[in-house]
């Protein structure tokens, strides 16, 4: 084909929505081009391996650094903060961005938790008059689910729960000894405890990919492809089509707009060589993450589209919200001078609570659910500071020198039980990004500046968090460690976009004055032109927002094939 | 430094002569020789040019004095001491891990320099002589002092928080290499098959599975069997 004929799409990022949308276009015969801003990558090459690494293999250890803020064997390149990519926020707002910079995007770090949204999670407004309802409900999404469930593959057990639906699951392994102690606690403190959802292979799913090892260290990348990221899973097979080509390293700037007011196609800029480039399509599915998708609209300004692409309801940007969390550690005097074994297990915690006070009176209005952290885990930096501190309770001094030092380190490794809280937060209006007049980029790209503040929902949830999560280690035997936070600290509530489950920014419903996109993630505003990742969602429950992306950009894409061959597009 | 042996370096260590009112700002330790275990300067682990590029300027930069190197050395033994069989923190090559990390995390820097210059100053002011200059005996008797953070003599304060902050490093340098996970027993980041707590574990933290959540868990003999269900969601395989 020639340069100048258009794509038949345009997908604009390659992580967990434009990896799917992607592989269903590409598998409908579709010719797509795939544009993602970092390099291209595969785990199971040799060059671009920290899997299975000791920590002697780095001169830091694993440390984090400002490429890899989560350790420097972590799989995702991109941070906080990017060089020449600024962001910048309101005075009133402490706003986290995470940027991933790399084909799979931030599926190469994520933690696998595969979470269902229920049928409540579509429905909140009924349930709490805040916020809004989905325009779409879960019997809409279920298929979805199910199809991702058998394609991508998700280990879990059916409980019949109502807000936590049943899937397509894939055995779960074994808890270990620390959830042990988890489970026991729970069961004492009335709290459910289930096995976990991650979306990694315990039993093969295809004679492609590979079973799971047991390593921990899916946040690694896993090389027998055996946890799910969007390279792995979904891009590679997309690519064997013959049928897609990858632009990595290559930024887009804004969509082309024609007379029609419909899209064209992309300007983007080869991050390498600086150089302007231009793809036409008949459609464009915007995946770049929900704020980057965001940027990306408001900066696609023309004759027809004067405020941006899609924002003639002024909702681009809107609504933006992260998923809250808290978090709490204990001291188990029973973990102590443990049997030492190979507990490694799958990267992430083996059981879980999901939200289970649907029916209580609170002081505040949406749920969270339970993360379980503990485990002999590899050492890297940071292991051994402050290493012999559990002694104070045991009323043993603390501190000193010596081989000593090394029973200290043994006795006490391990024995460490840790809480994190995952919960939902109530989206605001107010809460919202827009192009900074001020800032460009180093391509010239307008920057986001965000404004975003917790409201007293999301404060008094965490509170009831930090209580849960005392209660409940207490009742594992565990000793509390650090302070309870307060007021003063907002009961431990994280940051807003510190979860890395920024949502909301391009929300879908019915009413082009009240939203950016319609039940099928296309804009009111031009008709061929998607949004395939987290900025369609209206709210984001307490579950992690990966497996309804997937869910939601395979019906985005199967919705543009249907409308393709009734040549609507 | 000489290139003399490590545990011959040890002794000409523990063998130096107080060197009364003498305090060098730099040059060897004690008039002898201490050695470690040098650690590779070249790395690969799946990094970006950036990274490359990042860690090779690291490399490149000289931070520490020789006394300071020095310094940090004879309190990475002091804190590990080579006298076990797993090898102590000169086997492990401290120094050469806390220099590096001390350049890749900026805010160890001042930390590390200021605790060495309050160190010498303090054994100075007690001894005679910088750190290195004094004799065992007396370095112990400083560490004594410092090692132990419930000491609330406040002119003892910044020495304190150094020690801890050398232990955190010591510790954490000596974990990270294959000496400390022998000494650790650490066994895993191999492939391996998960299949529960070891059953002697279970029973002596008198735990057991629950057999209703037991049920529900992966077979791992038919794991390689491609996964299936009907279509009630009951996994058939």
């Amino acid at each position: 084909m020639s340069a100048a004929d258009p794509y038949d799409a345009i997908v604009v990022g390659s992580g967990a929505g434009g990896g799917m949308a992607t592989w269903a276009l590409a598998r409908a015969g579709l010719r797509v081009a795939l544009v993602e801003a970092g390099p291209w990558y595969d785990p199971a090459d040799e060059a671009q391996r920290t899997q299975f690494r000791y920590p002697w293999e780095s001169p830091r250890r694993g440390a984090s650094t400002r490429l890899r803020p989560f350790g420097d064997f972590n799989a995702c390149i991109g941070g906080w903060e990017l060089d020449g990519e600024p962001f910048t926020t309101a005075d009133d707002t402490d706003f986290m961005w995470w940027r991933a910079r790399m084909l799979g995007g931030r599926t190469n770090h994520w933690g696998r938790i595969s979470l269902r949204f229920g049928p409540l999670d579509f429905k909140r407004r009924d349930i709490d008059g805040l916020g809004d309802n989905w325009p779409i409900g879960y019997e809409d999404l279920k298929p979805w689910y199910d199809k991702v469930d058998k394609l991508v593959g998700v280990f879990g057990t059916n409980e019949g729960l109502p807000n936590d639906p049943d899937g397509f699951f894939l055995p779960p392994p074994k808890p270990r000894l620390h959830e042990l102690y988890y489970i026991r606690g729970a069961r004492r403190a009335g709290i459910p405890v289930y096995p976990s959802r991650l979306s990694i292979l315990t039993k093969r799913i295809n004679s492609e990919r590979g079973v799971c090892v047991y390593c921990r260290q899916c946040s690694r990348a896993c090389g027998l492809h055996a946890d799910f990221s969007s390279s792995t899973v979904l891009i590679y097979p997309a690519v064997a089509t013959g049928r897609v080509d990858v632009y990595s390293n290559t930024m887009v700037r804004k969509v082309d707009t024609g007379a029609d007011g419909r899209a064209t196609g992309v300007s983007c800029i080869d991050r390498e060589n600086r150089r302007e480039l231009r793809l036409n399509g008949r459609t464009v599915v915007l995946a770049a993450s929900a704020c980057s998708s965001a940027r990306i609209l408001l900066n696609s300004i023309s004759a027809q589209h004067t405020s941006g692409l899609g924002n003639s309801g002024g909702h681009v940007g809107r609504y933006l919200h992260d998923s809250t969390g808290a978090s709490r550690a204990a001291f188990l005097p029973e973990l102590m001078d443990r049997d030492v074994y190979n507990e490694d297990g799958v990267g992430g915690m083996h059981v879980y609570t999901p939200w289970w006070l649907e029916d209580a009176q609170l002081d505040f209005a949406r749920g969270y659910h339970l993360e379980i952290g503990g485990g002999m885990n590899m050492p890297s930096y940071g292991f051994g500071f402050a290493a012999n501190q559990y002694k104070r309770f045991l009323g043993e001094r603390v501190g000193g020198y010596g081989n000593g030092l090394r029973d200290d380190v043994r006795r006490f490794y391990g024995s460490r039980l840790s809480i994190a809280c995952r919960g939902e937060s109530v989206p605001q209006y107010g809460n919202y990004c827009e192009l900074d007049p001020n800032v460009v980029d180093e391509w010239g790209i307008p920057a986001l500046r965000f404004h975003y503040r917790w409201t007293g929902q999301e404060i008094n949830q965490a509170r009831h968090m930090q209580d849960t999560m005392e209660e409940l280690l207490e009742a594992a035997g565990g000793v509390l460690l650090g302070g309870k936070p307060g007021p003063e600290r907002q009961y431990g509530l994280t940051r807003p976009g510190e979860i890395i489950h920024e949502v909301g920014t391009t929300r879908m419903g019915d009413d082009p004055a009240t939203s950016v996109t319609n039940r099928f993630g296309q804009l009111h505003d031009a008709d061929n032109v998607f949004v395939a990742d987290a900025g369609t969602f209206v709210s984001q429950a307490d579950k992690n927002p990966t497996w309804t992306i997937l869910a939601l950009a395979w019906r985005t894409s199967e919705h543009i094939v249907e409308q393709m061959r009734q040549r609507n597009l | 430094m000489n290139k003399t042996s490590r545990r011959e370096a040890l002794k000409s260590l523990l063998l130096a002569p107080l060197a009364a009112g003498v305090a060098s700002a730099t040059g060897c330790a004690t008039g002898g020789a201490v050695n470690w275990n040098e650690l590779p300067r070249e790395y690969s682990y799946g990094r970006t040019e950036a990274e490359r590029q990042r860690d090779r300027e690291l490399f490149a930069e000289t931070y520490f004095s020789e006394h300071e190197l020095v310094t940090i050395a004879v309190l990475c033994d002091i804190i590990l001491p080579s006298e076990h069989p797993n090898g102590g923190a000169l086997d492990a090559g401290l120094p050469d891990f806390v220099e590096f990390i001390v350049k890749d995390r900026e805010n160890l820097k001042l930390p590390v320099r200021g605790g060495i210059a309050w160190l010498d100053s303090y054994a100075i002011g007690e001894f005679g002589a910088d750190f290195v200059n004094i004799g065992e005996a007396q370095r112990l008797a400083i560490c004594d002092r410092i090692a132990w953070p419930d000491v609330g003599d406040l002119a003892l304060r910044p020495g304190i928080r150094f020690f801890s902050l050398m232990r955190d490093l010591t510790l954490t340098g000596y974990y990270t290499t294959e000496h400390g996970f022998r000494d650790l027993g650490y066994q895993g980041n191999v492939a391996n098959v998960w299949d529960g707590v070891p059953e002697q574990t279970l029973q002596r933290h008198g735990m057991r599975y629950e057999p209703e959540w037991l049920e529900k868990c992966v077979d791992q003999s038919r794991r390689d069997i491609i996964a299936s269900w009907d279509d009630d969601m009951n996994p058939t395989s």
